[in-house]
């Protein structure tokens, strides 16, 4: 077999593979972010918790009422979005006329009740969720063996990406968000109902969490923190990338995912920080994100 | 963008400009002094102490955040560093908890340069996950580096003689010490606030293009608030390492950014008595919940939610509203 700069191919296609399905996730919950921050101005700090209930209710889908994982995955964003859409009636909603730090606060209080909530009642040991059969197994490309169920996580986020952006960027509906992003006033002026837009933006931006969620059940154990460290390495993704633009999230998700798995082929020590380093760096040349617009 | 951060993240700081100290501020912290003077006989001078070094963590995010109106999600970052510097300094290197202490606080001060100088660049909520990234950073490189013990920590931490002259290991001594530190701290910060420096501050917190405009230099102003926060929130670490002979994860972790913005908030953004009544009241309620695991997270995140939607204020700025005197 050959070798690269002394490393064996397996190793490095692997963690290739590795930053990649990482990269996904961040792809996924930054676009989460970037949609939601786009018209409500606030940044959801519950995220991760949400995205760790999307795990936790395709978990009890499963475990209490046999739904399998192709269900789950229609079902949990559902749920789990329409959780997002009570709390932003009832509480998000009488924050807009205030500092939007104070977004902030409230989601981060309310990411702690969520956590400490799933905490308590199932402990911090993580619990299994199996691949579904469809997917199990994997295929020998010959320089590496792929799982199959990793690339459909990859294609399967992709998609949803790209789904996203077509229909923010290239349909009516999206024209109306964009509209609404840029001037809610004028927008309402011309009959549509703002509110309820911002609301199922919300909600669209918390489905999308829980999406993810759901798609990392397998591979990652099904755990209450699953989300908390995981969306400050999105956060950073979403500094480094802006949240000026849609594409622009789901490129720096990929992109950073992937320059992680290579940062832990080359140099181990580095991949924990490597984004961050990064972070430093861009907030250096072009303090407004990679595809940010300069406020 | 610029013209979101002026809508008023801190209402309650409505103070008239008063020509020197106002007299109900002398009263207040002649009246704490002898009652903390009284704390150890009365309660458990460790606890007491934990208190007390809360209490000049959140003034500190407070000098940021309720005067500098930027929010920094990451101030674990400074605490949690000074703390291991401070653990390392005393133990492995030997020195007087002084020295010490000392040595954690440069520590913070230089990561506050380093951090400030990169996070003034964005603002608002940007700021916020800037500050909460780079702490994750210095976090992690605690998880990694050998000196910091990883998992286990710095642990039995010796308090050392203070000057070589003065024992501490015996608690009420130490209490004493520590009761000195915090007081002068505070009483720094009291003096930062109400100095032109506090003024033009606040000025920036309330308009920045207008304090542009009036000829200050913003970054300036906003990076030595930064540092100075970063500085006395590693004072409260170094002491606390030294109080609690044990420098841990914890200290670095972004749980306790969010508890010390939660001290802060609970107590009164803004207020110069607050962010002591915030920490008073999150200590003593983690202490009598300490058995009751992840409720204390429930409870912390409720008490976020109730602050942001029912008293934005915050305690102490309820009671100034009432007082009609800004405390």
């Amino acid at each position: 077999m050959f070798e690269l700069l002394g490393i064996p191919p397996q190793a490095l296609f692997g963690q290739l593979l590795l930053g990649l399905i990482n990269g996904s996730f961040y792809a996924l919950l930054s676009l989460g972010l970037a949609v939601i921050f786009g018209l409500l101005n606030i940044i959801n700090f519950s995220h991760g918790a949400q995205y760790m209930m999307g795990a936790f209710v395709a978990w009890m889908l499963m475990t209490y009422a046999g739904i399998n994982y192709w269900w789950a995955l229609l079902i949990v964003p559902i749920v789990v979005g329409a959780t997002g859409v009570i709390i932003e009636r009832v509480m998000i909603a009488r924050l807009y006329h205030l500092d939007h730090l104070y977004g902030l606060l409230l989601t981060f209080g309310l990411a702690l009740i969520i956590q400490g909530l799933f905490r308590n009642q199932y402990g911090v040991s993580g619990l299994p969720y199996s691949i579904p059969t469809e997917l199990s197994g994997g295929t020998n490309l010959g320089f590496m063996f792929l799982p199959n169920y990793r690339a459909w996580v990859v294609v399967a986020s992709a998609v949803v990406c790209f789904g996203t952006w077509f229909a923010i960027e290239k349909t009516k509906l999206g024209a109306y968000l964009r509209a609404a992003t840029e001037n809610p006033t004028l927008v309402g002026a011309f009959g549509i109902n703002v509110p309820r837009m911002i609301t199922l933006t919300y909600g669209f931006g918390v489905a999308l969490a829980a999406l993810a969620g759901v798609l990392a059940a397998p591979i990652y154990s099904v755990n209450p923190n699953m989300g908390a460290d995981l969306i400050i390495v999105v956060f950073a993704v979403v500094v480094i990338g802006g949240m000026g633009s849609i594409l622009g999230a789901i490129l720096t998700g990929f992109g950073l995912g992937i320059v992680e798995g290579l940062t832990r082929v080359f140099y181990p020590e580095a991949s924990s920080v490597v984004i961050f380093v990064i972070m430093a760096l861009v907030l250096l040349v072009k303090p407004a994100g990679l595809f940010g617009r300069t406020a | 963008m610029t013209t979101q951060s002026q809508t008023g993240l801190v209402e309650t700081a409505a103070a008239a400009p008063t020509v020197g100290t106002p007299r109900h501020h002398i009263i207040i912290f002649f009246t704490l002094l002898v009652l903390l003077l009284l704390a150890p006989f009365v309660l458990y001078p460790v606890f007491v102490m934990k208190v007390l070094c809360f209490a000049l963590f959140a003034s500190a995010l407070n000098l940021l955040l309720g005067f500098g109106g930027l929010l920094s999600f990451g101030h674990a970052a400074f605490f949690g560093s000074a703390s291991y510097v401070a653990a390392h300094a005393a133990k492995v290197w030997g020195l007087n908890p002084e020295i010490a202490i000392l040595l954690g606080v440069g520590a913070a001060a230089l990561l506050g340069l380093g951090i400030g100088v990169l996070a003034i660049r964005r603002q608002g909520i940007y700021f916020a996950m800037v500050t909460l990234a780079f702490a994750q950073m210095v976090y992690f490189i605690a998880v990694q580096a050998p000196f910091t013990g990883g998992e286990d920590g710095i642990q039995a931490v010796p308090r050392g003689k203070l000057f070589g002259l003065i024992d501490l290991s015996s608690d009420l001594t130490l209490y004493f010490v520590v009761l000195a530190i915090v007081v002068a701290a505070l009483l720094g910060i009291y003096r930062i606030i109400h100095s032109p420096f506090g003024q033009v501050l606040k000025a920036i917190r309330d308009n920045e293009p207008r304090s542009i405009s009036l000829g200050y230099k913003v970054d300036r102003y906003k990076l030595a608030v930064f540092v100075m926060s970063a500085t006395l929130a590693g004072l409260a670490g170094a002491t606390k390492a030294i109080v609690f002979q044990l420098s841990s994860l914890t200290d670095v972790y972004w749980s306790m950014s969010g508890e010390v913005v939660l001290m802060t908030l609970l107590g009164g953004m803004g207020t110069v008595f607050g962010p002591l009544v915030g920490a008073a009241v999150i200590v003593t309620m983690e202490s009598y919940l300490a058995g009751f695991g992840a409720w204390v997270t429930v409870i912390q995140g409720v008490i976020f939610v109730a602050s942001v939607m029912l008293f934005r204020e915050g305690i102490v700025g309820v009671i100034a509203k009432w007082l009609k005197k800004p405390l």
